[in-house]
């Protein structure tokens, strides 16, 4: 699509969620970037302004408002806290489709979604290659940590401290699974996503030797893909939907109670996004989404909702952990206090709530490389917060939230280790 | 814009502090209230005092139409630029330069946050008062410039109560002095007090020095539900003559109650024809005493029922019904017209009834909540503004509800400021010769018209 008058027949689509913005800049007091910037164009009120500027011509340069769009975590704070009700998240998701549709992806971008990510088989393999390698460019920056940093990859990374894809991955180490319910009865299918498969394995396994210990049978088929998000977010409609499909054809129709994930990102995508941008599929992928989606559940949110949890009293030597709460799962699933709970099921550890507990790590997937300035800004202001509880751990149920927080606790020196809750109550049994 | 003129302003902010994109203008040619946004030319955002001063003369040298802007909260038009005019933003100039606990007065810079500088004062064990619905993102020179008002008017004043100096830029960029730090100043023309609720007409804040007072020890919150509008009206009115000031006395009607309810799930009663929201401070003894003086009166005058809240949590209660208002009436349709035409708050029975009669006439929803305490009504207009027809009969509802606010004896607005919305209504409040009055003013301090041009008085 190039042609200007069907860009605007599109926007004009989204002009019942645009006109419920009544413009009181409320999300002023909870946006992480305009809280950087202090600029309009960066708030969602200043958004949905030029995206209902661009629908009825007032304004003339679709790029300009691209450009706005992306400066943007999609971290949902705005939509948490709107007084009415304007579904941003929606929104912009959809206007990013609209507009990478009328101006086409980069051909980068093109490359690594249509080219690597939408081929989960030749993804694996090619990151299982990478991680062989990948230790001849990289020098380790931080023991406590595990962070890693590259003078060679500086000009496409910056001053980042990484963390290495694992060298074995989740699912080269347990391809597939399928147990029955134990002394539970309960059968839950399982969902890593990208990141705990091939950065954070150790998530995963902690995941299921949790599951295990409840006696919760697991399916956790092969052939999973990404749950869509970054593809969504660059505005690849037609990727998004592939990896959809190919979850939907190893998930849909199989027998469980529950579809958990441990990552908060890929949890409210399924969840929430899937059936809000499902527009474009066939009415039985639409009504396969319905069905699945109602069963998606953050895996700290399965087991204390649906497990029953007490934690123990904490053990007069426990180490301070604080707890850092994802945007995907606080402000859009309200899953905040059952990943506490999980973590204090280890006696060894006891909460220290640091400020700000719930302000966004400046993450965003891909802004975080995009916008690697601003998003250091933020982080920074996530590490100080950290620093102040004096804490020696943090946890956060969200592997996008640990690489970020990893980066930047490993970039001021601090010796804070970066966990998963299930990792910490899977420690102690 | 030149490019020759844009380097200077470049000069004098910096370059990443001057935004001259399609994209960048066009986020800053509206604010809150529903008016047609327009294009200003250039933005600019001055990361000091000085910088801001030299801003402001180069626009006057150039004849440059100038609107400052703080958060853009504004519900009356106040900072829509003039097409083709400059923007000066003020929130990178977000400084508390001082808070002396000695003396009860703070110094800031026009860009700080109200409820950031609100919570900063309370960390020192002090009361900054005013508390305008936005102030989780509205600004101290913002709020100066319109003369915000909030919640705790009744009893605590509005902004204008708190203002003991302001130092602001001439149109030449000179800083002009008024006021001081103490409690007794009357040296010098009262300045500052005509710069608050200037809307950004007469100059340009520089910083602004403001009154704190100690924190009340102890409140008490209740809500009382009555079946009749009226008697909630003289309920108000008696609680007043029992010489109490509640510091908050808030209202809402059975339209509101019902969208609340429908919203919140508050518990509210839906039958209820009107609540009261009622809030006592002040020493733990005369809040004891008052509130169940309160509770009496309101007895007296006919509640169903009270609820008087028995901890903070139950007191948090009633006030997240109130707060919940306007988020939930602006969820029932796509705009949302919120007024504040204000009456002598003997007249709210009138006023109410009037609504109702403009409702009928113009087939309107209108919800109507606010505060009863000192008369400053928000009838919330919900509409759409794409239906052109339902858009011309909101349009001639407000002009009836100003018709009526003013012949009970009230004003435009209590609050929300006169800013384009209503300034073509001004001279029916006021007479001519105040319009003149204020235009020969405007004319002596700002000659060549840069400051704000078309705001409050027309041009």
């Amino acid at each position: 699509m190039s042609d200007m008058r069907q860009l605007l027949k599109l926007l004009g689509e989204l002009d019942d969620q645009l006109v419920s913005c009544m413009r009181c800049g409320m999300c002023q007091a909870v946006c992480p970037i305009y809280g950087q910037t202090g600029r309009e164009a960066d708030v969602a009120r200043g958004k949905i302004a030029l995206l209902e500027g661009l629908a009825h011509e007032l304004i003339k340069n679709p790029q300009g408002v691209q450009d706005k769009l992306t400066r943007c975590l999609l971290c949902g704070s705005c939509a948490a806290n709107c007084p009415s009700g304007v579904k941003a998240l929606d929104i912009f998701l959809k206007a990013r489709t609209i507009l990478t549709g009328y101006m086409g992806l980069p051909p980068i971008k093109k490359f690594i979604f249509r080219g690597l990510l939408t081929k989960p088989g030749l993804f694996n393999n090619l990151l299982g290659i990478a991680s062989k390698f990948q230790g001849l460019f990289t020098s380790p920056a931080n023991d406590v940590i595990g962070s890693s940093c590259s003078k060679i990859l500086e000009p496409i990374l910056g001053e980042r401290h990484l963390m290495l894809l694992a060298k074995t991955s989740l699912h080269k180490d347990i391809p597939s699974l399928d147990t029955p319910a134990g002394k539970s009865g309960l059968k839950v299918a399982f969902f890593p996503g990208c990141l705990v498969d091939k950065i954070f394995p150790r998530v995963g396994h902690a995941v299921l030797k949790v599951l295990d210990h409840h006696g919760v049978g697991v399916f956790m088929p092969e052939g999973q893909a990404c749950c869509g998000i970054p593809a969504l977010s660059s505005g690849d409609r037609e990727s998004y939907e592939k990896l959809v499909r190919a979850n939907l054809a190893v998930f849909a129709g199989g027998k469980f109670d529950a579809l958990v994930t441990p990552c908060a990102t890929c949890t409210s995508t399924m969840k929430k996004i899937w059936p809000a941008m499902a527009g474009g599929m066939s009415a039985s992928e639409q009504a396969a989404i319905r069905e699945l989606s109602a069963k998606i559940m953050d895996v700290n949110a399965f087991v204390v909702d649906k497990l029953g949890l007490t934690p123990p009293a904490p053990a007069a030597d426990a180490v301070s952990v604080t707890v850092h709460d994802p945007c995907h799962l606080k402000k859009s699933l309200g899953v905040a206090a059952q990943p506490r709970t999980v973590l204090s099921m280890n006696p060894h550890y006891k909460i220290t709530e640091m400020p700000a507990a719930d302000a966004c790590c400046g993450c965003g997937g891909s802004f975080t490389l995009t916008h690697a300035s601003i998003s250091a800004k933020i982080g920074q202001q996530k590490r100080d917060n950290i620093k102040k509880s004096g804490a020696q751990v943090v946890a956060m149920g969200c592997p996008a939230c640990m690489l970020q927080i990893s980066d930047m606790l490993s970039r001021n020196g601090d010796s804070i280790s970066v966990k998963h809750p299930m990792e910490i109550y899977a420690d102690s049994l | 814009m030149s490019d020759a003129l844009k380097k200077d302003f470049e000069a004098l902010v910096g370059k990443a502090n001057v935004m001259a994109s399609e994209s960048e203008r066009f986020s800053y040619a509206y604010d809150a209230a529903v008016l047609d946004p327009v294009m200003p030319s250039l933005i600019v955002r001055p990361e000091t005092r000085e910088a801001l001063g030299r801003v402001v003369k180069l626009a006057n040298d150039n004849g440059l139409p100038l609107t400052v802007r703080g958060s853009g909260t504004n519900l009356s038009g106040g900072t829509i630029p003039k097409l083709g005019g400059l923007v000066v933003l003020t929130n990178a100039l977000n400084k508390i330069l001082e808070i002396n606990e000695a003396d009860l007065y703070a110094i800031v810079e026009p860009g700080v946050i109200t409820a950031k500088f609100a919570a900063e004062v309370a960390s020192r064990g002090l009361f900054y008062p005013p508390d305008p619905g936005s102030q989780a993102v509205s600004t101290i020179g913002g709020n100066v410039a319109e003369n915000a008002g909030g919640l705790r008017g009744l009893k605590y004043g509005v902004t204008k109560d708190y203002v003991m100096g302001v130092d602001f830029f001439d149109v030449d960029g000179e800083i002009v002095k008024s006021g001081s730090r103490t409690v007794k100043c009357v040296t010098g023309l009262n300045l500052h007090g005509l710069m608050v609720g200037s809307e950004g007409t007469l100059g340009v804040f520089e910083k602004i020095t403001l009154k704190l007072v100690p924190p009340p020890l102890a409140a008490k919150a209740m809500m009382a539900i009555f079946d009749d509008v009226n008697k909630a009206s003289e309920a108000v009115a008696a609680i007043i003559a029992a010489k109490i000031v509640p510091a908050t006395l808030e209202f809402m009607d059975n339209f509101t109650i019902r969208t609340v309810e429908d919203f919140a799930h508050a518990g509210l009663p839906v039958e209820a024809q009107a609540l009261l929201l009622i809030e006592v401070d002040g020493h733990p003894g005369q809040v004891a005493d008052e509130a169940e003086k309160v509770e009496a009166i309101c007895k007296k005058m006919g509640a169903q029922r009270i609820q008087v809240a028995k901890d903070a949590e139950e007191r948090n209660k009633v006030w997240e019904a109130r707060r919940a208002a306007l988020s939930a009436l602006a969820r029932v349709s796509p705009t949302t017209v919120l007024e504040d035409a204000t009456v002598p708050r003997s007249k709210i029975p009138a006023m109410m009834h009037a609504l109702g009669d403009i409702a009928a006439k113009y087939q309107l929803t209108i919800g109507t909540f606010g505060h009863a305490g000192d008369g400053n009504l928000h009838p919330t207009i919900l509409t759409d503004r794409r239906n052109k027809d339902e858009w011309r009969r909101v349009e001639e509802a407000i002009d009836n509800i100003f018709d009526v606010a003013l012949s009970l004896g009230g004003t435009l607005s209590g609050e929300h400021g006169i800013g384009i919305a209503k300034s073509k209504y001004m001279e029916k409040e006021t007479n001519r010769a105040t319009i003149l009055f204020s235009r020969r003013l405007k004319k002596a301090l700002d000659p060549k018209g840069i400051l704000n041009p078309g705001k409050v008085i027309g041009e």
